[in-house]
């Protein structure tokens, strides 16, 4: 028998402990398989942020370190900049990226810190345990939203890819999503080409993945799914944002 | 490394903190600007990158700290530096750094607080500095030179006892010690002897992948985890304290004070010795972890202590502590802003070296 498909090697052995239905399981196997491809796991690092995202290290066979929440995109510049040779990433949530992390997160992007930034975006604080984001949308029911998002007293969802695109220092900057098959080979297309922006030392790249919350959502994972369809894709649409097609200095 | 033979050049308490750190082996800043030390980021954003080093000007100094935590990571050396508004940002950082034990160099010049305050020179981040600053039960090193010389010798010794121990340093200055000049005499010392650094992040490579972190979720991992850590300040409480005496011996009265007021109130015991009066000095060089047994053995001794420091009363809870009921320790606190003369700390001094009566109750300390 050939085998066609199997875990990616630098994803650990382990169950997720993923709820039900969340998107951040193929997230991860996405970044495992943009890492295997390019042959890399030897000599990247990963940083860890706060959210339901902190247990990277369990998950991916790689040298792993955590972050303080919000700081990601600052710890992994660090990192960086002390062994340019190593291929460096983050993964954060909306509230880890978009609200306490959002100064580091622009600055970085604006530096043109060679890292690679994969922003996971469910529109809510799953961790602990559904609150508002700042990409949570308008009207959208959360245990600090309860009448529904009101932009009189919570703004309005931030679009976080389009506002890196506008950064000269980014070189790649996109948003993708991974309910349906089409969505999730794009989106896996598209996360292998952010790694080849770092590898390539072309600058900063940015993913920008919508993700299901069953869970906070109040929802089953198929109406979890079909909402990122009906009502988070509108808002927020996928593409490519930004692609720098050679590096600054050349 | 420019000079590698010791050379005695005319410099700047902060400029030579920069130039030790380059001279130890620190390729890699990260800060914000604040005064007053300014001087560090702009001397290194000079000579780092010609050097090969790293630069960044980052855009807060919460960015700042964390640049340090993910370059400290990878076990480079690396620094940061700032003043106390900017040190309060920090914290979380700080935290972070000590739970998932790594080193880092963190300078904080003191200016005057609270708030915004102002550039003066002050001593009001003792407790923020050696009672750890941020959440959890952690400490930092702290090391506090009073000369220009020792803000570079002490430079080389934090970066040493951060990797020794696996937990942030820090350098506590203030604007006086970091703006005035001084012969430094740019000679590195000998160099100490460290563990490897195998725990750094480097990349797995024919070996089992590395994390660094501080979350302890395990039923009874983290308190293992919080007495490991103990177990590190309790080693440098017995291996690593370091202070000054001077004209102890004798003494009928001695003066606590560290920093940028041990330089002054060591002036003022020569001035009280000239008029006859046996008056000595005992300060900390380090303030975590703070020098208690020394000033204990002294107190069986010696039974009056006058702690000066420019804030409201800080290191003299430390002083307290350490000589519990066996010696009275009064207080000379003068407020940042309100720098005194060696005039006016000889003044204090009148007030209590014996045979005076003892005061009132609020004289005492």
């Amino acid at each position: 028998m050939e085998l066609v498909f199997k875990r990616p090697e630098c994803l650990i052995d382990i169950p997720f402990h993923f709820c039900p239905g969340c998107h951040h399981g193929i997230a991860h196997r996405l970044v495992a398989e943009a890492i295997d491809y390019f042959k890399i796991r030897e000599k990247t690092i990963g940083v860890a942020s706060v959210g339901c995202s902190v247990f990277m290290y369990d998950y991916f066979n790689i040298d792993v370190l955590e972050a303080p929440h919000g700081r990601a995109s600052a710890v992994a510049s660090g990192v960086k900049r002390a062994r340019k040779d190593r291929i460096v990433f983050t993964y954060q949530g909306d509230g880890d990226l978009a609200a306490i992390g959002i100064a580091e997160g622009i600055h970085t992007a604006n530096r043109g810190e060679n890292i690679t930034i994969i922003f996971a975006n469910n529109g809510i604080y799953g961790m602990t345990g559904g609150q508002m984001a700042p990409t949570t949308l308008l009207g959208q029911k959360t245990t600090t939203s309860p009448y529904g998002r009101d932009f009189t007293y919570d703004g309005y969802p931030i679009r976080m890819a389009e506002m890196l695109a506008t950064l000269e220092g980014s070189a790649f900057v996109a948003r993708v999503a991974v309910n349906n098959p089409a969505n999730l080979m794009k989106a896996k297309k598209t996360i292998r080409k952010a790694f080849q922006i770092q590898i390539e030392e072309m600058g900063f790249s940015f993913v920008e993945v919508l993700l299901a919350c069953p869970t906070n959502w109040g929802m089953t994972a198929l109406e979890a799914n079909r909402r990122v369809e009906e009502e988070m894709i509108p808002y927020f649409p996928l593409g490519i944002f930004k692609e720098r097609k050679m590096a600054d200095y050349l | 490394m420019e000079n590698q033979n010791s050379e005695k050049i005319l410099i700047k308490g902060n400029e030579a903190i920069a130039m030790a750190a380059i001279d130890a082996g620190c390729l890699l800043y990260f800060g914000y600007p604040i005064t007053p030390q300014n001087d560090i980021p702009e001397y290194l954003s000079k000579h780092l990158p010609p050097l090969g080093g790293g630069f960044i000007q980052a855009e807060s100094e919460i960015a700042s700290i964390n640049l340090l935590l993910g370059a400290s990571a990878t076990g480079m050396r690396a620094m940061t530096s700032s003043s106390s508004p900017g040190i309060s940002l920090m914290q979380e950082g700080i935290s972070y750094m000590a739970g998932s034990e790594l080193p880092g160099l963190i300078v904080n010049i003191s200016r005057s607080g609270p708030g915004l305050g102002g550039i003066s020179p002050s001593q009001g981040d003792y407790f923020q500095a050696t009672r750890g600053g941020g959440h959890g039960d952690y400490r930092m090193i702290v090391l506090a030179p009073s000369t220009v010389q020792e803000m570079y010798d002490l430079t080389f010794l934090a970066f040493d006892l951060a990797d020794k121990y696996r937990n942030p340093a820090m350098i506590l200055g203030d604007a006086l010690i970091g703006q005035m000049k001084e012969p430094l005499m740019r000679k590195k010392p000998k160099e100490m002897t460290l563990p490897p650094k195998d725990w750094a992040l480097t990349g797995a490579k024919g070996r089992k992948a590395n994390r660094l972190k501080s979350l302890y979720l395990q039923d009874g991992e983290l308190s293992e985890h919080n007495w490991k850590l103990h177990q590190k300040y309790e080693q440098m409480k017995k291996e690593e304290v370091r202070f000054e005496s001077f004209w102890v011996e004798d003494a009928q009265l001695v003066i606590a004070a560290f920093g940028s007021m041990a330089r002054v109130s060591k002036t003022s015991v020569e001035l009280a010795r000239e008029e006859g009066m046996k008056v000595g000095l005992f300060r900390p060089i380090t303030l975590f972890p703070f020098p208690g047994n020394a000033l204990y053995d002294l107190s069986q001794r010696i039974k009056l202590f006058l702690t000066v420091e420019l804030n409201t009363g800080q290191m003299v809870e430390d002083v307290k502590l350490s000589v519990a009921r066996d010696a009275q320790v009064y207080f000379y606190g003068r407020p940042p802003g309100s720098l005194p003369t060696p005039e006016e700390v000889l003044d204090e001094i009148k007030k209590y070296y014996p045979p005076h009566p003892p005061l009132s109750p609020e004289g005492r300390g």
